[in-house]
């Protein structure tokens, strides 16, 4: 009626499917993306810290042969002519009763605290979080109730008390400690991820894609999953830092990682023996425990400042 | 007007400090407000009329604000340079704010009558040694004000259960209850459905007028403003671009932008709508030289894009332009003469 | 008219909001819709107005198969919408719907290109689908380039004619609009609605438009429909609706609008200016749901429901004691 816009010219603009161009873009719109993620997380000093701190002990843990002074101490060693050497020149965090240097056995000691985590998250976060989204999409349904019901019960079991009966029940090893672990923990993200999911799913862009005809996989994987990576990578790096802590305290209780093995829980118990005299045999190990913890609650904080900001 | 303004904002400049660089989302804003008068404030999404306001509070965060040039005075005192008591002291018992969203201005843990008491408690030294009862009656005339019935039983309600022309009108209640002398109204009605929000405006509008209250009316309804100001800022981009007497606007919008938003308004009359003003508000970091207008504008020369223009008068002074089209007419014409912008 | 392309019939939608007793649990509803008819011509955009609680989402959610009804029924062309529990795909195809906050109705995770292949890729099985993007994206006059950008590189109105273009990607004949330009600035509006009605009349679309923006509504709706609470008071071509309203709702709601010029202003019923509240949609005044804040409220009005009746020529219809035969009057 009041219209006087001509006929576009329906020339089809060949540049934009260009897919020389197309990566240039795909190249600059990641490029901006981390730059600006950049930004906002090296604002907190104390993240950069963490992340410092993170990247420093996973190297430390991947090349700890090359780093640790005394490799072959990580083994079983004894060396009793320098047994229980206070920190020194030689023995920068001094040596157990049987000789070992502790310095050593810690940078080892972060192996196996990171592969923990590592291998207790990669069991725990694709179930919870499949779960949760699941349970989260069909909210009020039967299988919400199923699933949460499920999720529930392994809540109300002392976290700890499962582990330890687990880890009782089986072999006293790594691996037995790491299934106690995951069987513990899969709900807190379940948990999580059925909030995110159950208020996702009334996003008008969800409702686009279903009234469209998506199919649910297709609404589960790519409309909702994409929009909660942020809240799932921060839980997770604050993750890392407590399934150290209950690794350790697995190992303390000697349900873990066995003797010679260097497990920073393991030596911690090791050394509380020690005490008060000899501290550095369980002080070191105890504070390398808290370095790990420390680094990744930092740099979950840090993510969790990131992600929030990003929403504004 | 010879007396000092009530609140005079000079050449205020605000920059945000961001990824990439710096936003510059004011650009030397000019606003002043005499005693008793209603102004309004009017500009699209991201025009900075809610940052003006933020700096005129002094509760825009710096960082990632700079203020980096620019006074504010508030009955002739340098509001930036303002100590955190005297700040206080503005804020409890100069100015007033009403904000959009009623639902989120009031916090939904406490009674109506405690929060409003509180505001009547905290406004001033003096409002803190009042008895109990006096800060009581207070309350209930604060909301006997805004024609709600029964406000007895009324303080002792939670906001949720309120509806949300209550809620407004509680909110008004409460932002008058200390006698300010300049109530600064953010979209009071936005939230509103249209019949509730023409009542809580013509009640907002009869109490201002009643205690002589200043207003600023920030909104992007221009149908709101004429409805209720004396006088009108039209922001554009981090700038004012027009101010004028609220019917001079109306009848005569002047600077081109003015003129595009009034196109645009859909109107109650019919006769299709105009599909606006082309283009995009600017990006705040690298904004247009010159007039920040001159890239949608439909009559820009080329002195548009070289010089920001300053706020030029149209007949007289109470009605300016910030538009080179305004100039003298022997310049304006030497600028047309310089040929197309390029 | 011609040819209908939708037709509510009899449309109820009451919700469960809580129950109430301790043994004998009585649900408490809210009735969001209560027998709502209207129907709609090919190529027509009809208006549904009111305010919050009006039921007009409602009825947008439930055509778009987001609700059932609770009795009544929608035909599109005919085929029942309701008939199979869950919506063929082919039913999916022929009505789309745009949403009114695009920052809300476009994945912030997916790129223009990735949100506009979803439907051709499960409606246009086979088509070249970049080249289909391209051609959607002309059709809404935005640059090819366009596609690659994420919603939050694009402005309030690029987002939602974004938005438009995705529910012509499967190439409807019906789109809901639910209030497709309330979230933007006056200033990018115009542009969006004047897109709309070229769009309309290049692909013969039919419109069924949400608004509480009565202006917008002046110049785009070719029928006006206004609801109170859940119930049709008045429905009118727009010239009627706007120039001679009937219902005493319609004359509030028009006194109330800001106006920007003397001309809009002689529109306007001085003589009914609003007031009271809009009461809660779960405690229904009995009557004419109106009653309380009617400026013409009779004795009847607050016994009786009255019901549709015809006012004026062309179908306009409204729900008012005075306008029904003197019998009913006092």
């Amino acid at each position: 009626m009041l219209n006087n816009a001509s006929q576009p010219d329906h020339a089809v603009g060949r540049s934009a499917i260009d897919p020389h161009r197309l990566a240039q873009i795909e190249r600059r719109n990641r490029r901006e993306r981390w730059g600006r993620a950049w930004y906002k997380f090296s604002r907190n000093p104390l993240s950069v810290l963490g992340l410092i701190m993170v990247v420093t002990i996973t190297l430390m843990a991947i090349f700890a042969p090359f780093v640790a002074p005394y490799p072959q101490h990580a083994e079983p060693f004894t060396d009793f002519a320098n047994a229980s050497k206070p920190p020194g020149g030689q023995y920068l965090f001094g040596t157990d009763e049987i000789g070992r240097d502790i310095l050593s056995r810690c940078i080892f000691g972060f192996r196996y605290a990171l592969v923990m985590g590592v291998a207790v998250l990669s069991l725990v976060v694709p179930v919870g979080v499949l779960l949760g989204l699941v349970a989260g999409y069909f909210q009020g349904t039967i299988i919400d109730t199923i699933i949460m019901r499920v999720t529930d019960i392994f809540l109300s079991v002392p976290p700890l008390i499962l582990a330890l009966a687990v880890a009782s029940v089986l072999q006293p090893n790594l691996t037995n400690a790491m299934l106690a672990v995951s069987l513990m923990w899969w709900p807190w993200y379940t948990r999580l991820v059925y909030g995110l999911a159950s208020a996702l799913r009334n996003e008008y862009f969800v409702v686009s894609a279903e009234t469209i005809g998506a199919g649910t996989g297709h609404i589960l994987f790519r409309e909702i999953l994409p929009n909660m990576v942020s809240p799932i990578l921060t839980k997770m790096s604050l993750d890392m830092g407590w399934v150290v802590i209950i690794g350790s305290m697995l190992s303390f209780v000697g349900l873990g990682v066995q003797p010679p093995t260097p497990g920073l829980g393991t030596m911690v118990a090791a050394g509380a023996r020690f005490l008060p005299d000899q501290w550095w045999i369980a002080i070191f190990p105890a504070l390398a425990i808290v370095v790990v913890v420390l680094g990744f609650n930092l740099l979950g904080d840090g993510l969790r400042d990131l992600f929030s900001a990003e929403e504004s | 007007m010879a007396e000092t303004p009530l609140l005079e904002v000079k050449n205020l400049s605000v920059s945000f400090r961001v990824y990439g660089g710096m936003l510059r989302v004011l650009d030397g804003v000019n606003l002043t407000v005499h005693a008793g008068e209603k102004v309004g404030l009017v500009g699209e999404t991201g025009c900075g009329k809610t940052t003006t306001m933020k700096t005129i509070l002094r509760v825009v965060p710096q960082p990632p604000a700079v203020i980096n040039s620019g006074e504010i005075r508030f009955k002739g005192r340098e509001v930036l340079k303002m100590r955190q008591r005297e700040l206080t002291d503005m804020r409890g018992q100069g100015i007033s704010m009403i904000f959009q969203d009623p639902t989120a201005a009031l916090n939904p843990v406490f009674t109506v009558g405690q929060q409003l008491e509180a505001a009547i408690r905290y406004a001033s030294a003096e409002s803190r040694r009042m008895p109990r009862q006096e800060v009581r009656r207070r309350a209930v005339r604060a909301l006997s004000e805004v024609a709600l019935a029964d406000p007895e039983r009324l303080l002792d309600s939670y906001p949720a259960q309120l509806s949300g022309g209550m809620r407004q009108r509680v909110c008004i209640g409460m932002a008058l209850s200390t006698e300010p002398e300049l109530l600064i109204a953010d979209e009071p009605g936005t939230a509103l459905d249209v019949t509730i929000q023409d009542q809580v405006l013509r009640l907002l509008h009869r109490l201002v007028e009643e205690k002589h209250t200043s207003v600023i009316l920030i909104t992007h309804t221009l149908g709101i403003v004429r409805q209720i100001t004396d006088r009108v800022y039209v922001m554009y981009a981090g700038s004012v671009v027009e101010v004028a007497p609220t019917r001079r606007l109306f009848a005569q919008p002047s600077h081109p932008y003015t003129q595009g938003l009034m196109a645009a308004v859909p109107r109650l009359s019919g006769g299709g709508i105009s599909d606006g003003i082309p283009g995009r508000i600017p990006d705040y970091m690298n904004p247009p030289t010159g007039c920040r207008f001159h890239p949608r504008c439909p009559h820009a020369m080329p002195v548009c894009k070289r010089q920001k223009p300053a706020l030029l008068a149209i007949e007289d002074a109470e009605h300016q332009a910030a538009c080179f089209l305004y100039d003298a007419p022997e310049r304006v014409r030497a600028y047309q003469q310089e040929g197309g912008l390029t | 008219m011609s040819e209908i392309v939708l037709r509510v019939e009899a449309l109820k939608k009451h919700f469960v909001v809580a129950h109430k007793g301790l043994i004998r649990r009585e649900p408490v509803t809210v009735k969001a819709v209560d027998g709502v008819s209207f129907e709609i011509g090919r190529g027509e955009t009809v208006g549904l107005v009111g305010e919050s609680g009006s039921g007009k989402s409602t009825i947008a959610y439930i055509a778009m198969g987001m609700y059932l009804p609770t009795s009544g029924t929608i035909y599109y062309r005919d085929r029942d919408l309701f008939r199979e529990k869950k919506r063929p795909l082919d039913l999916k195809r022929e009505i789309q719907i745009v949403f009114q906050d695009p920052s809300s109705s476009l994945n912030p995770r997916q790129t223009v290109r990735q949100i506009l292949e979803l439907p051709l890729r499960i409606h246009q099985a086979g088509a070249n689908r970049l080249e289909e993007v391209v051609r959607l994206l002309d059709l809404v006059d935005l640059p090819a380039e366009v596609m690659h950008k994420y919603p939050r590189q694009l402005s309030g109105g690029e987002r939602q004619i974004v938005a438009i273009a995705r529910a012509l990607a499967t190439r409807p004949s019906l789109v809901v609009l639910d209030e497709p330009t309330s979230a933007l600035d006056v200033s990018v509006q115009g542009k969006v609605i004047n897109l709309l009605i070229r769009l309309q009349r290049e692909l013969g679309l039919t419109y069924l438009f949400i608004s509480h923006d009565l202006s917008v509504m002046r110049n785009f709706a070719s029928r006006v429909a206004i609801l109170y609470l859940g119930r049709i008071a008045e429905v009118a071509s727009t010239r009627q609706f706007f120039e001679n309203p009937q219902h005493p709702y319609t004359q509030m709601l028009l006194s109330s609008i800001p106006v920007i010029s003397e001309e809009e202003e002689k529109l306007r019923p001085a003589k009914v200016v609003s007031s009271g509240e809009i009461p809660s949609p779960v405690n229904l005044p009995p009557g004419c749901s109106f009653h309380t804040r009617c400026p013409y409220v009779m004795d009847v009005c607050r016994r009786v429901d009255p019901a549709l009746v015809e006012v004026g020529d062309n179908g306009h219809v409204a729900r008012c004691h005075l306008h029904e035969q003197p019998l009913a009057q006092k």
